[in-house]
């Protein structure tokens, strides 16, 4: 079985991978990162979203391989030293989560947004979020607080 | 009110976990030694099994074994339980048909579970599945309730002649007769209410983990309700009793309803952990959710209201076929009765009401509860036929409304169909609605739309839910064969925090801060000092779990009447301890206090005593622990107007949803954020129903919407932001005066949206459009009616 060494959220990890194996799974399974969910089989939910080089991806659209050497973020990696992320506050604050599955891709999604677009208006905000799947909160709370993350991230 | 208490906007204590990726969801759970289940699902919508061939499967690389339905007979493993019983008009029993967890002779819809391949992992489980050869001889199938109620119609089950589970009715048929012969007007109305399909976007999983040292199971499962399930899987499937099996519903995501019911998956699990000694895991995949999750939804109806002279509604007549899919699921006969014909007195006076609900057999996934369950198909049709009765004879809607709204003076009310509404204000509720959509400047609205070369129109729903679901022995009357109450358990420990065991079970309502509320308010503690412990069978004594919007009116209450009864054992304590009458001593915001004086025990230190009990009251037992089980007096009724407002492009029939403005009554608040976030969702999947889902089967019986490919979810770009606003009556019979807010979006919304839409196409000459409003739809409503 291949061995796939990439850094995820700072840490150069390594674990085996057969070919087949989706990168989502490889987190989940092998690298033990829960934080990034599963919620379809044909890349619609983004439930799976994270970053990698900085850059929004769903973890099902890629293999393990794919990801050999490849800079990772996780859901687990936006706090640092106890600091949460200002998306993960604004989600608190704004009430932008319920059962909580979709808030991982959500957040990590909407960070890429935000490091693209610093002011995003209400209508950009949900033109972006259109790869991501929320049955509880008919997002407005989640529009809100990526509002208010972008604002407090600067924009 | 306090900063922590009831009415305060708390954010949520749970947030921490999700948000930093720390939540707990069954598909995170592994066991050590775990082996992975894939199960082999009929492509099939009906058929025959000639024989299984897993000779191939078992050859293949980690496989270790491949059980069928025939090992589940040998095993003396019985079928999945319908939770409620239903009677024909003629007082016969429903027809109630097997409902074996692995099917080994007949499947009946797409999905159907035939056999699963247990593997070393789950790519290998997947792999091997794909090699069991099951012999399908095809058989005619049926694919809706069309085919269903067809005169030559193929039988799902040759026990159900005309594939009819039930005909069932609710009222006085001869009264509302007679109401239709002396009516002035009539107005009548077919519609489909469509099948819709849940979509928590948590899949479903269930672990079974048998531990043979002291023969005792543990199954981890997305379930709403863990005690529920213990009791049908043990006591039903399985032959388990409750002390050797424990069911665990961690984090969970979503439910919806969808995650209520018994699922075969649970029982293999379980069952199948113990013939290989080792821990089994299944996670579904999306697919596998599509056509396995419980369906929602599905009616054909035919409806009239009878109205006099005046407007006034003298009578309600409607007729449902309803869809029960291949076999009754846990809750699937209630949802289209009790669930549905309760509410067809909505929040009007209509003195005669009958209602006839034939429910099919079909080749398709059982339907059952889905937000809302059985209220939305009812608002629906009342609430259509409310509009159209206004456009038929040249009322206002608002005034046709407010004219057979029942009045504040007129409650209790009893309506014709069961139900007893405790208390409501329909004219204020709607008021405050009319106000957050501005109402009176629709008119300007439309004709500057009009300029543009668009149609807008404006759609109410003014309507009344049963939640709180339920005084038990009510519900025993009407067929449910288990108990609805709710236990709440508070423990105070000896330094004075607080451990609050609930049976209610949270997937997204945010209860751990809510319930921490109530003791916060209660006992003048910090919200951070209350845990509220939930979804553990080994921890928490007993529980009917969280589903029509019961778990602050019924699980809320049960916590209270345990708090009471901790103030009450703290109170004698209290009085030992500052040598007071125990009737001298009052409990407020934490302290108890000798009335008159300034002695006061704080109750924290009122615990300690409890657990070191030195210098203590003769005849009282240490410590203050105490559970109370709380049987609602009635349902609970919230109610609602929701205004939709929309602009229609008629040569695309596109439709832009420009305000959705909603006032609810959903009793008194303990979290306004919460609550909110509650109305959002249901709105959200409400117009989801109206515009964009629904499930789609061919004639052949095959999912044709198997995916979020083409199954269409709502999406943040097909929303606006929503206005919400409140007139608030207090529920008059549970300690909280709380009614529930879980559902009122996905019930009161969708008939306003699809009068919104017929309003702005009615100058058009359409009179009704279905569900989804598409703007194919649209766009074909508004060709057909120039022609």
């Amino acid at each position: 079985m291949p061995t796939v060494s990439l850094t995820v959220n700072g840490r150069t990890v390594e674990g085996e991978a057969e070919g087949r194996t989706l990168l989502v799974d490889f987190i989940r399974e092998t690298l033990d990162l829960t934080g990034t969910h599963v919620g379809c089989d044909t890349s619609q939910c983004g439930a799976c979203v994270v970053h990698v080089a900085g850059v929004s991806v769903k973890s099902c659209t890629m293999l393990a391989v794919e990801a050999d050497s490849a800079e990772l973020t996780t859901v687990e990696g936006l706090a640092s030293n106890g600091t949460l992320h200002p998306m993960q506050t604004a989600f608190h604050q704004h009430h932008g989560l319920q059962c909580g599955y979709c808030t991982p891709g959500m957040m990590m999604s909407g960070i890429d947004l935000v490091s693209r677009n610093a002011d995003p208006s209400e209508h950009e905000v949900r033109e972006w979020l259109e790869g991501n799947l929320c049955r509880c909160t008919g997002y407005h709370n989640i529009v809100k607080a990526v509002q208010a993350a972008a604002a407090e991230m600067g924009g | 009110m306090s900063e922590t208490g009831i009415g305060a906007a708390l954010l949520r204590k749970e947030d921490r976990r999700f948000i930093t990726g720390k939540g707990k969801y069954v598909d995170d759970i592994n066991r050590p030694g775990q082996a992975y289940a894939y199960i082999v699902r009929s492509p099939e919508a009906h058929a025959s099994i000639g024989g299984i061939d897993a000779s191939e499967a078992l050859e293949a690389p980690g496989v270790i074994a491949v059980l069928t339905g025939a090992d589940m007979a040998e095993d003396g493993v019985g079928g999945l339980p319908a939770g409620w019983g239903i009677l024909f008009q003629d007082g016969s029993p429903m027809i109630e048909p097997p409902h074996p967890p692995l099917v080994a002779d007949r499947v009946r819809h797409v999905g159907d579970q035939v056999a699963v391949v247990i593997a070393e992992t789950k790519a290998q489980a997947k792999a091997a599945a794909a090699l069991v050869d099951v012999d399908y001889q095809p058989l005619p199938a049926i694919a809706g309730l069309t085919q269903a109620s067809a005169d030559s119609a193929a039988l799902v089950w040759d026990e159900a002649p005309g594939n009819i589970c039930y005909d069932w009715g609710l009222g006085d048929e001869a009264a509302t007769n007679a109401a239709f012969e002396g009516a002035a007007h009539v107005v009548t109305l077919d519609l489909v209410n469509n099948r819709l399909i849940p979509n928590a976007i948590e899949p479903r999983a269930a672990i079974g983990d048998y531990d043979a040292t002291d023969d005792s199971y543990t199954l981890y499962t997305t379930t709403q309700n863990p005690h529920v399930i213990r009791l049908l899987m043990g006591a039903f499937v399985l032959g388990l009793p409750e002390h050797k099996l424990r069911v665990v519903a961690p984090d969970v995501g979503g439910g919806f309803g969808s995650k209520i019911f018994h699922y075969a998956e649970e029982a293999i699990m379980t069952w199948a952990s113990k013939r290989l000694q080792r821990p089994v895991k299944w996670t579904a995949e999306r697919s596998e959710s599509f056509m396995s999750d419980a369906h929602g939804r599905d009616h054909i109806t035919h409806a009239e209201l009878a109205l006099d002279a005046d407007g006034k509604f003298v009578g309600l007549r409607v007729n449902t076929a309803a869809n029960l899919g291949a076999y009754i699921s846990t809750f699937g006969a209630a949802v289209p009765t009790y669930l549905y014909a309760t509410l067809f007195s909505g929040c009007y006076t209509t003195p005669a009401i009958f209602v006839n609900v034939k429910a099919y057999f079909t080749n398709t996934v059982p339907v059952d509860a889905y937000r809302g369950a059985g209220r939305p198909e009812a608002a629906f049709v009342v609430e259509r036929l409310v509009h159209k009765a206004a456009v038929q004879l040249g009322m206002d809607q608002v005034e046709l409304r407010r004219k057979n709204f029942i009045q504040p003076d007129q409650f209790p009310y009893q309506t014709p169909v069961a139900l007893e509404y405790d208390v409501g204000d329909y004219d204020g509720t709607l008021d405050v609605a009319l106000e957050l959509a501005d109402y009176d400047g629709f008119g300007t609205r439309r004709e500057e739309a009009a300029a543009r070369g668009k149609l807008r129109g404006i759609g109410l729903s003014t309507f009344v839910e049963a939640c709180g679901i339920a005084p038990s022995a009510v519900a025993g009357a009407l067929g449910a064969r288990a108990g609805l109450f709710e236990v709440g358990h508070v423990r105070v420990h000896p330094t004075g925090s607080i451990t609050v065991f609930t049976g209610s079970h949270s997937h997204g309502q945010g209860h751990e801060t809510t319930f921490a509320q109530l003791v916060s308010d209660r006992f003048g503690v910090p919200p951070d000092q209350v845990e509220v412990v939930h979804g553990d069978t080994a921890q928490v004594a007993f529980g009917m779990g969280t589903y029509g919007s019961r778990s602050l009116a019924v699980g809320g209450s049960a916590i209270h009447m345990a708090m009471e009864k901790i103030i009450e054992k703290g109170t004698k304590i209290a009085a030992h301890l500052m040598e007071a009458a125990v009737e001298d001593v009052v409990f407020d915001k934490g302290n108890f206090t000798v009335a008159g004086t300034d002695k006061s025990k704080a109750l924290g230190e009122v615990a300690f005593a409890a657990y070191v009990p030195h210098n203590y009251p003769e005849d009282l037992e240490p410590g203050l622990d105490e559970t109370a089980f709380y049987d609602p007096k009635n349902f609970t009724f919230p109610a609602g107007a929701h205004i939709v407002e929309v602009e229609i492009d008629p040569d695309t029939g596109v439709i832009e949803l420009c305000g959705v403005s909603c006032a609810d009554d959903v009793g008194r608040i303990i979290n306004p954020m919460i609550v909110e976030g509650q109305m959002h969702g249901g709105l959200a999947q409400g117009i989801g129903q109206a515009l964009l889902e629904s499930c789609v089967y061919d004639d052949s019986g095959q999912l044709i919407t198997g995916s979020y490919m083409n199954y269409t979810m709502p999406r943040a770009a097909d929303l606006p932001f929503f206005k919400t606003g409140h007139h608030i009556t207090d529920c008059t019979h549970n300690p909280l005066g709380v009614k529930g807010v879980g559902e009122v979006g996905s019930i009161g919304v969708p008939p306003a949206v699809i009068n919104a839409i017929v309003d702005a196409l009615s100058a058009a000459g359409v009179e009704h459009i279905d569900m989804p409003a598409t703007p194919e739809r649209v766009w074909s409503a508004l060709q057909d009616a120039k022609a």
